[in-house]
Formats: C-alpha cells, sequence, structure tokens
C-alpha cells in the first residue's frame, strides 16, 4: 500500500491543492495527515473543509498544535502565530473548530506511527531537529517508522540496533529504503509552509510493499497565497516566508 | 529469534545446500527454492555474539544497495533476510572462481591484459552510472559469467549516491583493501567514483605485471606513501609492454583524482582504441622519479586532508561525457558538416572535460565485393581517415579527447548505434540529409538513429529554403 504523508498545511490552499494533485498523479492509496491544517496561511476555511472531506473519505489525521490553538489559547506560541491563530478563529465555523479540537494525537498503521509533533510527550509539541532530540521517541515507542512534522524541514534519523540514532542524508524524489535492521523516525517536509530554502509544497510516500521512503517536492502558486496572505493583513513576515521558503 | 544457517536449514522457502566459501566476513551457501531454476547463493554475515558494528553495518549497506542494481554487471537479487532470524541474501549463482584465482597467474600476456582490462572498465562504468561507487575494487570482487560480462559482487563498503550513506562517520579508520585503496580513499573520502578508477589501475597494473603498484601493506601506515612514491614503471617489469598501455595504467594510478581518467568510460574507450592513446611522460618511464621529486612530493602532500570530490556520481560523469559525431563526408554535405562543428564548439563551451570520437560510415553493398580501394587506387578508409582529420581541425581538444574511426557497415544507422553502445557514448551528434528525395526513397538514417540508439541523439538540419518553398507550393 502507499501511504501519501502530507503534514503542515498551514491554510495554504494553493499547496494543499497542487499537493493533492501530485498525491493523485502517483497514486497514493491511502492519505494521513500529520496536522496544523490550519495557522499563518489565509485559506483555513477551504483547507478545512478538504481535510475533512479526505478523513470521510478515509484519510487518517492526527492534531497539530496551531489546531489545537483554534480552541485552546497556547501560550508558547510566537507573536506571528498567535495573530494568525487570533486571526483564523472567527473564519471557522463552530463545526469546524469541533473538528479540529477533537483530533487524535496519533494514530497508527500495523507498525507505522503518526503523529504531529514526537511520539514523546506529544503535547509539549517538541521539534525533532536532531539526532539527539528523536532518540527520546525511538525510547517511548515500538513503532518501526514513526513519522512526524512540526519542524517543516524534511529530515531522516534511524535507530540501530545498537541503540545508536544517526540523522541521515537523503534526496528528495529519490526513494529510501527502510532496512528493517534499523527503526526510523521521517520528519516530513511542510505542505504550507517550507521553511528548507525551497519554496516548494513537500509531502512523502511510503510504500509498505517495497518498504520505500520518497520525499517529494511540488511546486505550486506561491504568488497569489502571499497576495491572499497581504489581502487578508496577516504579517508580512508569513508572505515572505513563503517567497523564500525558509 | 534467532537462527545460524546451517546445511539442510529451511528459512523463507530456501533451502541451505553445501557452504561454498568462507570469507572473514561472511559466508556463502549454495541454496535452492522450489519457485527458482536459477542456481542461487546465499550470503549469511559473520556477526560476532554482541554488537559486531562493522560487519552489520557493511552488510546493511549491502541490502539497501544491491536490490537496487539491475543489468548484467550486478548480481540479480532474490531475497533478503530479516536480522532478527537470520540475516542473508540471495543472489542468483555467478559460476566459476573470482579474479582472485586467475589473478595468481598474472603477469598475462598484453592482449589478455588489454582484454580483461577491457571488460572490467565495462562493469565499473554500469555500475557507476547506476549511482554506486564500489570502494572496495579487487580481484577477489570480481566474477564473470559464462557469456563474459564481468559482475561486481561485494557493496559492503559502497556508496550510493541518492541513499543516506549509513557508513559515514561509523568508522574513524579509512576503509577498503590496502594494496587497491585510492590516496583520497585512504584520507576519508567516500564519494568519488574516481577511486574505483584507482583501484582499477591497481588491477590493471598487477595482470600486466604480475605485481601490486604499491606492494601489500599491512598497516595503515604502510598505504601513505603512495600519495607521494610513484610505482616501478610496468615497463620496467615488463619490457614489451605496449606504451600506450604504461600511459592508461599510470594515468588511472595518478594521486590526483583531477589528473586520472574521469570516467571507467573513457578507460575503456583507450584500451579499445589503442592507437590513439596519447602519450605523455608516463608512457616513456622506465625508472620511477628521482629522490628529489618524491621528496618535493612528500613535502606537498605531507599534510593534506583530501582532494576535491565531485558533487555525485552522476555529475562526474556527465562532466566527462563521450560525444560521437557521425560525420558525412561527401562534398554535398559540406553545410552540414560545417553546422556540425559548430554544435561541437558549442557544446565543448560548457562541458570542457568532454571527450569527442568522430566517426564515418563507409556504406558497403550488400553482396560480398569489398570495394575497399576505390578508382584512383587509393584506399577509401585511409581517405575518410583524412577527411575525418580535416573536418575536425579547429576542435581544440588536444589530441587525447578526440579520436577518428571509419566504419564499415551496410547498415549506417546500426553501425552508429552499434558503436555508441559498445563505446559507452553518452550523446550523439548527426546531421540529416535535407528534404531530398534520397531520404525520402532510402529512409533516413539520423530517424533510425534516433529511434534505437540508447543514448541521447541531437540531429541537426539545414534549412533548405527552396525545398520549403517547393513544398509549401504543392500543398497548396
Amino acid at each position: 500500500m502507499r501511504i501519501a504523508i502530507l503534514t503542515d498545511i498551514h491554510a495554504n490552499r494553493e499547496a494543499f491543492s497542487a499537493v493533492l494533485s501530485d498525491v493523485e498523479r502517483r497514486k497514493a492509496e491511502r492519505i494521513v495527515m500529520l496536522g496544523d491544517i490550519v495557522g499563518y496561511g489565509p485559506d483555513p476555511e477551504w483547507c478545512c473543509t478538504r481535510a475533512q472531506d479526505l478523513v470521510e473519505g478515509g484519510a487518517l489525521i492526527v492534531q497539530g498544535n496551531h489546531d489545537a490553538a483554534v480552541t485552546r489559547p497556547d501560550t508558547a506560541m510566537n507573536i506571528t502565530a498567535r495573530r494568525a491563530i487570533d486571526w483564523t478563529r472567527p473564519r471557522l465555523s463552530a463545526e469546524q473548530a469541533t473538528f479540529l479540537a477533537n483530533l487524535p494525537m496519533r494514530q497508527e498503521i500495523d507498525d507505522l506511527l503518526f503523529v504531529h509533533a514526537s511520539a514523546n510527550d506529544a503535547q509539549d509539541w517538541i521539534y525533532v531537529t536532531s539526532a539527539q532530540r528523536a532518540m527520546p521517541s525511538f525510547r517511548v515507542s515500538k513503532a518501526r517508522v514513526i513519522f512526524c512534522g512540526h519542524v517543516h524541514v524534511p529530515q531522516l534519523y534511524s535507530h540501530d540496533m545498537n541503540g545508536r540514532v544517526k540523522e541521515q542524508r537523503m534526496m528528495i524524489g529519490a526513494p529510501v529504503p527502510l532496512i528493517r535492521s534499523r527503526r526510523w523516525l521521517a520528519v516530513v517536509g511542510s505542505v504550507g509552509q517550507p521553511r528548507d530554502g525551497r519554496p516548494m509544497a513537500g509531502w512523502a510516500m511510503y510504500d509498505t510493499v517495497t518498504n520505500e521512503l520518497t520525499f517529494h517536492r511540488v511546486p505550486y502558486e506561491v504568488a497569489l497565497t502571499v497576495t491572499k496572505i497581504r489581502n487578508a493583513g496577516l504579517p508580512e513576515s508569513l508572505a515572505m516566508r513563503l517567497v523564500s521558503g525558509a | 529469534m534467532r537462527v545460524r544457517a546451517h546445511t539442510g536449514l529451511e528459512i523463507d522457502g530456501f533451502t541451505i545446500g553445501e557452504k561454498l566459501h568462507e570469507g572473514g566476513f561472511a559466508t556463502i551457501w549454495e541454496v535452492t527454492h522450489p519457485l527458482y531454476r536459477t542456481p542461487l547463493v546465499m550470503k549469511v554475515p559473520k556477526i560476532l555474539d554482541g554488537y559486531d558494528g562493522p560487519t552489520i553495518v557493511g552488510f546493511e549497506v549491502e541490502q539497501m544497495i544491491l536490490p537496487r542494481l539491475v543489468g548484467p554487471h550486478v548480481p540479480r537479487v532474490i531475497g533478503v533476510g530479516d536480522f532478527a532470524v537470520l540475516p542473508y541474501v540471495v543472489t542468483e549463482r555467478i559460476p566459476g572462481d573470482s579474479l582472485l584465482v586467475h589473478f595468481r597467474q598474472a603477469p598475462f600476456a598484453v592482449s589478455d591484459t588489454i582484454e580483461l582490462a577491457a571488460r572490467m572498465a565495462d562493469a565499473l562504468h554500469d555500475l557507476h552510472r547506476q549511482h554506486v561507487i564500489h570502494l572496495d575494487l579487487k580481484p577477489e570482487n570480481y566474477l564473470q559469467r559464462p557469456t563474459g560480462e564481468m559482475v561486481l559482487i561485494d557493496y559492503g563498503l559502497s556508496r550510493h549516491d541518492q541513499l543516506p550513506d549509513l557508513l559515514a562517520e561509523e568508522f574513524t579508520i579509512p576503509m577498503g583493501t590496502y594494496p587497491y585503496i585510492a590516496p583520497e580513499q585512504f584520507l576519508g573520502s567516500r564519494d568519488d567514483p574516481r577511486s574505483d578508477i584507482f583501484a582499477l589501475g591497481a588491477m590493471i597494473y598487477q595482470a600486466a605485471t604480475g605485481k601490486l603498484p604499491f606492494g601489500k601493506p599491512e598497516t595503515l601506515r604502510g598505504v601513505r606513501p603512495r600519495l607521494w612514491r610513484d610505482p616501478i614503471p610496468p615497463r620496467a617489469l615488463v619490457p614489451d609492454l605496449p606504451e600506450w598501455l604504461q600511459e592508461i595504467i599510470l594515468r588511472a594510478l595518478e594521486v590526483d583524482p583531477a589528473k586520472r581518467y574521469q570516467t571507467a568510460a573513457q578507460i575503456f574507450f583507450d584500451l579499445t582504441h589503442p592507437a590513439q592513446v596519447k602519450l605523455s611522460d608516463r608512457a616513456m618511464k622506465l625508472k620511477r622519479d628521482s629522490r628529489m621529486t618524491v621528496w618535493k612530493r612528500w613535502w606537498r602532500m605531507r599534510k593534506i586532508k583530501g582532494f576535491p570530490a565531485p558533487v555525485s556520481v552522476q555529475s562526474q560523469i556527465s562532466k566527462a561525457p563521450i560525444l560521437m559525431v557521425a560525420v558525412d563526408l561527401s562534398p554535398e554535405m559540406e553545410t552540414l558538416a560545417d553546422l556540425l562543428r559548430q554544435n561541437v564548439h558549442r557544446m565543448l563551451a560548457t562541458q570542457p572535460d568532454m571527450r569527442v570520437a568522430c566517426v564515418n560510415v563507409i556504406k558497403t553493398s550488400r553482396i560480398a565485393i569489398d570495394s575497399a580501394v576505390d578508382d584512383e587506387g587509393r584506399n577509401l578508409h585511409v581517405s575518410r581517415l583524412v577527411g575525418l582529420r580535416h573536418w575536425a581541425e579547429g576542435i581544440d581538444l588536444g589530441d587525447e579527447r578526440l579520436t577518428y574511426s571509419v566504419l564499415e557497415n551496410t547498415d549506417p544507422a546500426a553501425a552508429i548505434i552499434e558503436y555508441a553502445t559498445h563505446n559507452n557514448v553518452d550523446h550523439i551528434l548527426m546531421g540529416a540529409r535535407g528534404h531530398s528525395s534520397t531520404r525520402r526513397y532510402l529512409g533516413s538514417v539520423s530517424s533510425q538513429v534516433v529511434a534505437e540508439a540508447h543514448c541521447s541523439v541531437t540531429v541537426i538540419r539545414r534549412r533548405d529554403t527552396a525545398a520549403e518553398a517547393e513544398e509549401q507550393l504543392a500543398v497548396a
């Protein structure tokens, strides 16, 4: 089964649409969304509705910190993120707010685990940005592959038989065999707000038959999203961030 | 639950037969499977009790890389075992011994060395084309198919440039086999395909002379001198070794990767076109360098940390491509030939390391009358060669990267395609006959080449305004 993993959509309709058509083109059989459907971007209603449709169609979803912040204000969030959530809140219907508030924290398919930030202390929204920070996720979970988002930069970590965790270099578009002698943690790149210097929407495909993971990037109409952000009066830094992809 | 491999063990449908080979890091078993008629072997790593890092990681690397490889120069993978039960890789069995056994009889006759070296280079280029640097080339890692293709085995130290490198930073000492390891690999590099070129050079040296160019160092310290000390020139050991072959061997063994052959395809090309190998001082050498020269090199190399490596295997291959230009020398094609030359110039501007093979085809008649001698009694073959050289005047490449070949065939397109395939040509440049009636009746050579060649083909056409106008009139 080919599983498409999407994360950190962040109310970016253009990026979300571009990824969904890529997902279809590459014939994914299942979709898993790792949260942060809203926040930062100008199209929370549309993205939320689209996510709900996908869930109805069988997609799995977990909650992200921005999704949670819609109903439970998060004091740890930076000022820009908080301004964007304050802007988002009145735009969502009550039903959409409930949908986001009630999302589960984790999902599993066989030996795969899906979370937003990390497998350990999900509610603390820990950023997995190094091998050291990936280690606790491997400790608390028995899953062979852990998928998370939250960082917005695609990364891959392996946990070998001796318990050592290492960051592994990977290439966009090149399938990586997740050999079974190790356990793996994949940080999937963001759909709606990439931060690795490439202004393209990110997602990943995992094939359970070939046991291969491929990180993908798709171009989308950045200029349109940027215009919408400006017209909405959202912080300018959010627009600039999409332009640079960093 | 872990199991140990032994004769009679059944696992994942495979039945283990007799033990074929026991090496330092792995045991090879003959295995059978009811679904496969192909003879199979199972490689099982010898994992010591407790944590045996190097063996495990090497085996993991092989499990990642081997299933990716295809073609006649690699063993086909049938199955991969689970580490929790029994780690293994099952592949087709390539009959016969490795080159290690064969190399015990070295030195070989010059013609045998050349033939062997060409097949080894061909297999290596195929591997590089699949993004893999072997990094442990030695005679025991070469097997031969009954059909003649060399098969490269043992990918435990290899590097796939699109996959995570599980071995990076894993060990502090350089990995490789001391007699064959390249200087930059000794210094810790794992991403230069030219390290394999060096090892190949060491093997050709061994095939030609029966000796190892840098001896058999037992310690890392013993490897280091190859950074400054040159090997005994092969011709000092085998006086009748041709100069051109020494040129090839010593060029492959250059300390600085930038001075070596840049791709295995280029070594293959030279091995199969000996008359066109440009000879340098390397070819003439009969003694090792003087103490002064060696001392100066030692002074330069004593603190060196590494050499610049290419971005990827792919980029290295495409940086030094082989361009084949099929030139039509007939008088009415002169303008087209000029256009072809201009295109070569343009391509050289962006790819200065390109190698250009100029080719002309003599179309022979189907009825076997040898017409190699034309009316004036001059050898047609020679006159075409002269014509090619004349055509190439002004292509500033230095002789060693510009070669000329005249092919004879009843089917020119087939001749061009065959040459391109055999010589690992990356790109064919050729002209298309204009809107001539000949083309209409005889079919187009270029369109056949475009349809059937395995590489890129660029077809140059001269705009024929008169014919265009005529056709428009006809349509109207």
